[in-house]
């Protein structure tokens, strides 16, 4: 990643203090209540602190032991609380730098023909501003009038200023942005506060941040279990009753929160917050979580071939020489009729003739350069008396003056290969003297081929979309081993064939910049508009990428999927979790009244009293333990789901089963060696 | 354990391995309505009943219709069985003149044999007339069944179909798996049975007079064709009393395998078949590897623990080569008691060949949390499968959520509409079972019903209410159970765990029916592989262990553990 923002360390004490504070305000109830798992663990620690207070007055050894459980489990709670704060100070932290850019801004608006100023944040819908050299631009519009060079940098983070001018593609300019040359006016397309950075502030600062589908699903099978639990823990009172033991409000209240999924509870919004941010540091702006998330399904990719899977010029691959003619020769004579070519195909020639076939560049003046030009489509010059030109087949022929059947069939048959295979034949003349072929293709960026393979095993797939006729599209589909393309593709195209995979059930990302990208952008699951793109298709797409580059499209996916399984991971994770907790306080809560059931006291834990509060203690500090995990999200490698999932299963399944085990053990030591019990 | 033992147990799974394709295949053609080898003597009198019934066989119900017809069909099974235990003093076929069975226990049978539970909390030989046996709580061992098959069914089509809003027609499928499955093979086993030597008769009873000159009163009755879709339907409610060891239900070695391979086959042979219909043959194989682990697992820890014995016993100077043989039959010894008891209840059968409540703190834990595991392995006819599926669809999200995308089982994504109603499923069986046992273990009436004091008297409550529940039917005997409180509790607990999770289950095949089949790629986490198989019983363990280790620990495992050191209750 070129642009790559970096990210505030972990422990940033800028973010972690006005977190602790956070945390604190989150302990709200009404705040809590969506997050039904911390919400039970509030409940009982309130509920714990009261038997404690009860104990307290009282009198008797026991507040020692409710006290320090009920302090437990409101570090429980603090910390997940925390955990949340800590996702959203760095996210915060994020889309702070950019927008702040935009606090102070004046904006000159015009309003019945004359020019007043106000705040940048009063602007309405509509507003029509002017912004000259120097300036600021005050929101995101629309150029309606003029033609401005506007450095982007603030956004993109790339120094080269970009041409902003009124119609077609590249009206479209970002509040905050700053006009470096000229004049524009800009009609103002979006309300104060929902640009889509305020947006990206949102949804990181949780006011409009809703639940993505997965993360309901999840929130209910969590929810689901703690009511399992709650059974659980309540009838494990009465069945233990018929044998006598009174166990303590306290210890199944202990029980409970060891047992109900607190560690995937307290850190699911963390994660999700997390995805958002982790999308922010690669310069995509995201306008919905669920977009993030549907992102890790995505099952094909529509890329536009030029700038993504090639270069965006053609460039000179091969010279193909008639019979009696040099390779060679042909070569000097194709970098000698392209000095007068300045275009990148013109560049790519010399580059070639110097390169692979060793031909220095002349140092003798020609007699006239022949410079390119659309009209005539060759370029060339005359010199020691020779008179060198290179350019379109057709021209060529036309200036040598030989007719189509006068041409030697060496010729006619490079000119046909190259076509054949996709690329573009640009014949070299000498006087009336057909010299040979130059093959002119599309090169295909290096390592995208592996990119798409490893996309493959990913189990998506990737389509091509390009101008081109079937012929080339179909020779660089090949080279750059997509699974499919789109030849002669209209933006109309584009809309059908993603309309086609969704009625097939397949979830499509596409990433484009024109207006006439806006229907396809708002039909794909994920959208991605480049920065530079037009308005419409950034309002139309769900994520906006601010480096302009198309291959991010393969980033935003990894990001999505690895949201998705960092969830997965701290699941089972959680749930392995209980295995060993059962081993810690079962055998505490009963053995008094069946001394034989200190064999399941596996881990030797001190007493009932220690083991109980190990586990609480474990409980608690495993949230903090993994909040650099949630934050980070589990490592992802691309790989069949088979790999992953074994992988996943034995590093958190496993992990989670046997980690606790030992972290009580530790704890219980500790415990025992302060006498806190 | 010895060599021979497991060879006879290893034979019978063989021949239960070598009947799951050709009747899963069966099945398959039965409920898709394509032309079996019956088909030219069944199908005329499949039409009969349509008819006969007013029942428009193309007319196909959604979820919520296919509900409630089952509901309705019940209710009304439920209804009819509660009037003819009531009223049996003034119908027909009562030859030795039984009185009317008490409301509430006539509650808790009917309850029973609805749910297709077959707790029995009397003893059939003194209660119930020959009319209740066969027109009662016969036709609900058939119907029962049916009515499982048909859900099983339902659930299925939900991942045949593609954007259907229909899942099936109730009342086709339940005249099918009555006609075409269950009454054909109940005719061969029961036939069978004859030949095995079980009684097949109208008379109530015969009167001996034994060696001593004493007369003795042998009851008989229509046993062998009650025996026959007892097991074939998984219901286990016995002609007798001591069900499965009376020697007139089991009366030798061959009839305890056909009993074991009745009611293992269907349940079998229908995940097979979810694996035909659904298209994906290896999927249904994969559960059954599943189910076969831990059943196998199931029966390799109970021989194991009843060999073993009773090291007390064994201090006393028994003799320890037999093992634990209390309350278990010479006929069958260890390997074919504990086989049995491991299958009837990773099934929900309930038929019982050996007295649980005898056996020690393991090896009576292991039938109860094989009844704890939800009843999957293979479970009830149909209630097994579907049962299955639930546990498949968590299974599948939690490997979606690890391997980064959204969930899919047999091409149907998994969303929060189907885990919400996953959940609900899964919340049922703790709900009907630890409530009920906690109060129960709490009320010194309920308290006073137990046979044993101690922990093995926790154990029989908690018995009770799994077997409820799960609608299982076998009993830790020891429990009084025929009380007012019992029977209320029991016949509630029933009905929550068939009525309560199916409705759920439903609402999720209705969900999944209504959902594109999106076609799998490189993704799209795998669900015929061994390592999907081992996930799902990592989740069927943990769910089930989480749910019940501290009641577990209450119970049999003090047991287990004061055995070994030597204290008896």
């Amino acid at each position: 990643m070129s642009n790559k923002t970096t990210s505030p360390a972990l422990l940033d004490p800028s973010i972690v203090f006005p977190a602790i504070k956070d945390a604190f305000v989150k302990l709200d109830p009404r705040q809590l209540i969506r997050n039904p798992v911390i919400f039970v663990t509030e409940v009982v620690a309130a509920f714990v602190s009261a038997i404690f207070i009860r104990d307290l007055i009282a009198g008797g050894g026991e507040a020692v032991f409710s006290g320090q459980i009920a302090a437990w489990l409101w570090f429980t709670v603090l910390f997940a609380t925390f955990a949340e704060a800590v996702a959203e100070g760095r996210g915060r932290a994020q889309a702070e730098s950019l927008k702040k850019t935009k606090s102070e801004l004046v904006a000159r608006r015009l309003k019945d023909g004359r020019e007043e100023k106000i705040a940048a944040t009063l602007l309405k819908l509509g507003d029509i501003v002017i912004v000259e050299a120097g300036e600021l631009i005050p929101g995101d519009g629309e150029v309606i009038e003029g033609i401005a060079s506007v450095n982007e940098s603030a956004i993109t983070g790339e120094s080269a200023p970009v041409i902003r001018e009124s119609g077609g593609d590249r009206s479209a300019v970002t509040g905050g942005t700053q006009v470096l040359s000229d004049w524009i006016k800009v009609k103002i397309t979006v309300q104060p506060g929902s640009s889509f950075v305020d947006r990206m502030i949102a949804l990181i600062e949780g006011a409009e941040r809703q639940k993505t589908p997965n993360e309901i699903a999840l929130s209910i099978l969590l929810s689901g279990l703690t009511i399992v639990f709650l059974i659980v823990v309540v009838s494990t009172w009465g069945l233990a009753g018929y044998s006598g033991t009174l166990v303590s409000a306290t210890v199944l209240a202990a029980l409970l929160v060891t047992l109900i999924p607190t560690t995937i509870g307290g850190l699911l919004s963390a994660i999700g917050i997390a995805g958002m941010d982790r999308l922010l540091r690669f310069n995509v702006v995201a306008t919905s979580g669920r977009a993030v998330e549907a992102a890790g399904d995505v099952d094909t990719l529509l890329l536009d071939k030029t700038g993504t899977i090639t270069f965006g010029n053609r460039m000179a691959s091969e010279f193909l020489a008639v019979p009696g003619v040099d390779a060679h020769e042909l070569a000097e004579a194709a970098l000698l009729a392209s000095l007068g070519d300045d275009t990148p195909e013109g560049r790519s020639i010399v580059a070639l003739a110097n390169g692979t076939y060793g031909v220095a560049t002349p140092d003798i003046t020609p007699d006239l350069v022949v410079p390119f030009a659309a009209e005539t489509r060759l370029s060339g010059c005359d010199i020691a008396g020779r008179r060198l030109r290179k350019g379109a087949v057709d021209s060529v022929r036309n200036f040598t003056g030989l007719t189509e059947a006068e041409c030697p069939p060496a010729f006619r048959q490079a000119v046909d290969k190259v076509a054949r295979s996709g690329g573009t034949p640009l014949a070299v003349a000498s006087g009336n003297k057909l010299l040979g072929v130059i093959h002119l293709k599309d090169i295909v960026k290096p390592g995208i081929k592996e990119r798409f393979a490893e996309l493959r095993a990913m189990g998506i797939r990737t389509v091509m979309v390009t101008g081109d006729n079937p012929v080339t599209a179909a020779a660089i589909a090949s080279e750059a081993g997509v699974d499919d393309f789109l030849a002669e593709a209209k933006p109309e195209d584009k809309l059908a064939y993603i309309r086609e995979q969704q009625r097939g059930g397949r979830l499509v990302a596409m990433c484009g910049d024109g207006t006439n990208d806006a229907p396809a952008l708002a039909q794909a699951d994920v959208g991605v508009a480049m920065q530079t793109g037009t308005q419409a298709a950034r309002e139309a797409a769900n994520m906006v990428d601010l480096d302009s580059s198309p291959t991010k499209l393969i980033e935003i996916v990894e990001i999505g999927k690895q949201l998705l399984m960092t969830r997965g991971a701290l699941t089972t994770f959680s749930i392995a979790n209980d295995v060993a907790k059962y081993f810690a306080i079962i055998p505490a809560l009963f053995v008094v009244t069946y001394p034989q059931l200190a064999a399941l006291n596996i881990m030797a834990l001190g007493s009932p009293k220690s083991a109980i509060l190990s586990a609480v203690i474990f409980n608690a500090l495993i949230i903090i333990a993994l909040i650099p995990l949630a934050l980070k999200g589990v490592s992802y490698r691309p790989a069949g789901a088979a790999t992953l999932l074994r992988r996943n299963l034995l590093i958190y399944g496993l992990g989670g089963l046997v980690l606790p085990f030992a972290g009580i053990k530790i704890i219980d030591l500790a415990v025992v060696f302060l006498h806190l019990v | 354990m010895t060599l021979i033992g497991w060879l006879q147990i290893g034979f019978l799974l063989a021949l239960v391995l070598a009947a799951i394709k050709p009747l899963g295949l069966y099945m398959a053609k039965v409920f898709s309505g394509e032309k079996t080898f019956l088909t030219p003597v069944l199908k005329p009198l499949e039409i009969g009943i349509y008819r006969l019934s007013g029942i428009d066989r193309d007319r196909e119900q959604g979820w919520l219709g296919y509900t409630l017809a089952m509901l309705a069909f019940s209710v009304a099974g439920f209804v009819v069985l509660y009037a003819i235990m009531r009223l049996q003093a003034y119908l027909p076929v009562n030859p030795q003149g039984f009185a009317a069975v008490p409301s509430d226990l006539a509650f808790n049978t009917a309850s029973s044999f609805v749910t297709n539970t077959n707790w029995q909390n009397y003893s059939g030989e003194a209660v119930m007339s020959n009319f209740t046996q066969m027109a009662g709580l016969a036709v609900q061992n058939f119907l029962s069944a049916a009515t499982g098959m048909a859900l099983a069914i339902a659930v299925t089509r939900a991942f045949v179909r593609s954007k259907a809003e229909t899942v099936g027609n109730f009342w086709v499928d339940t005249t099918r798996a009555t006609l075409y499955v269950l009454l054909p093979l109940a005719i061969i086993v029961a036939i069978a049975f004859i030949f095995l030597g079980l009684p097949q008769t109208m008379d109530g009873s015969v009167t001996a007079t034994t060696l001593e000159g004493a007369k003795q009163v042998i009851t008989l009755g229509p046993v062998a064709s009650q025996e026959a879709i007892k097991q074939l339907g998984t219901n286990g409610g016995g002609f007798f009393n001591a069900n499965a060891a009376h020697p007139f239900e089991n009366p030798n070695a061959i009839a305890n395998y056909l009993n074991i391979f009745a009611m293992l086959s269907i349940s079998a042979a229908m995940v097979y078949m979810f694996g035909q219909m659904t298209g994906n043959r290896k999927q249904g194989w994969v559960l059954i590897s599943a189910i076969a682990v831990l059943l196998i697992a199931g029966i390799g820890i109970t021989y194991w623990a009843e060999t073993a014995g009773n090291p007390i016993l064994t201090s006393l100077g028994l003799d320890p080569s037999m093992g634990n043989m209390e309350g278990k039959e010479v006929r069958f010894g260890q390997a074919m008691s504990t086989l049995y008891t491991a299958v009837t209840t990773g099934l929900s059968d309930g038929g019982v060949n050996s007295m649980i409540g005898s056996y020690t703190g393991l090896g009576g834990l292991v039938p109860m949390f094989l009844i704890h595991l939800g009843e999957v392995l293979p479970g009830g006819v149909g209630s097994g499968l579907y049962g299955l599926v639930v546990f498949a669809v968590l299974s599948v999200f939690v490997a979606g959520l690890m391997v980064g995308r959204t969930p899919e089982f047999l091409g149907k994504k998994i969303e929060s509409r189907e885990m919400k109603f996953a959940m609900l499923a899964v919340l049922i069986l703790p709900l009907a079972i630890l409530d009920f046992s906690a109060v129960s273990a709490m009320l010194p009436t309920a308290v006073a019903a137990i046979g044993t004091p101690g922990p093995h008297g926790l154990s029989e409550i908690l018995y009770a209410y799994t077997s409820a529940a799960g609608n299982n039917g076998s009993a830790m005997a020891g429990l009084s159970g025929n009380t007012v409180w019992y029977n209320t509790t029991l016949g509630i607990s029933m009905l929550i765990g068939r009525f309560g999770y199916v409705v759920p289950v439903m609402a999720i095949a209705g969900s999944l029916a209504a959902k594109q089949k999106i076609p799998s790629s490189k993704g799209t986490f795998p669900t015929d592989t061994p390592l999907f198989a081992g996930l799902l019983i990592g989740i069927i363990l943990i769910l089930g262990g989480l749910q019940f280790f501290p009641s577990l620990a209450l119970g049999p495992i003090v047991e287990h553990f004061a055995m070994m050191s030597g204290q008896t209750f």
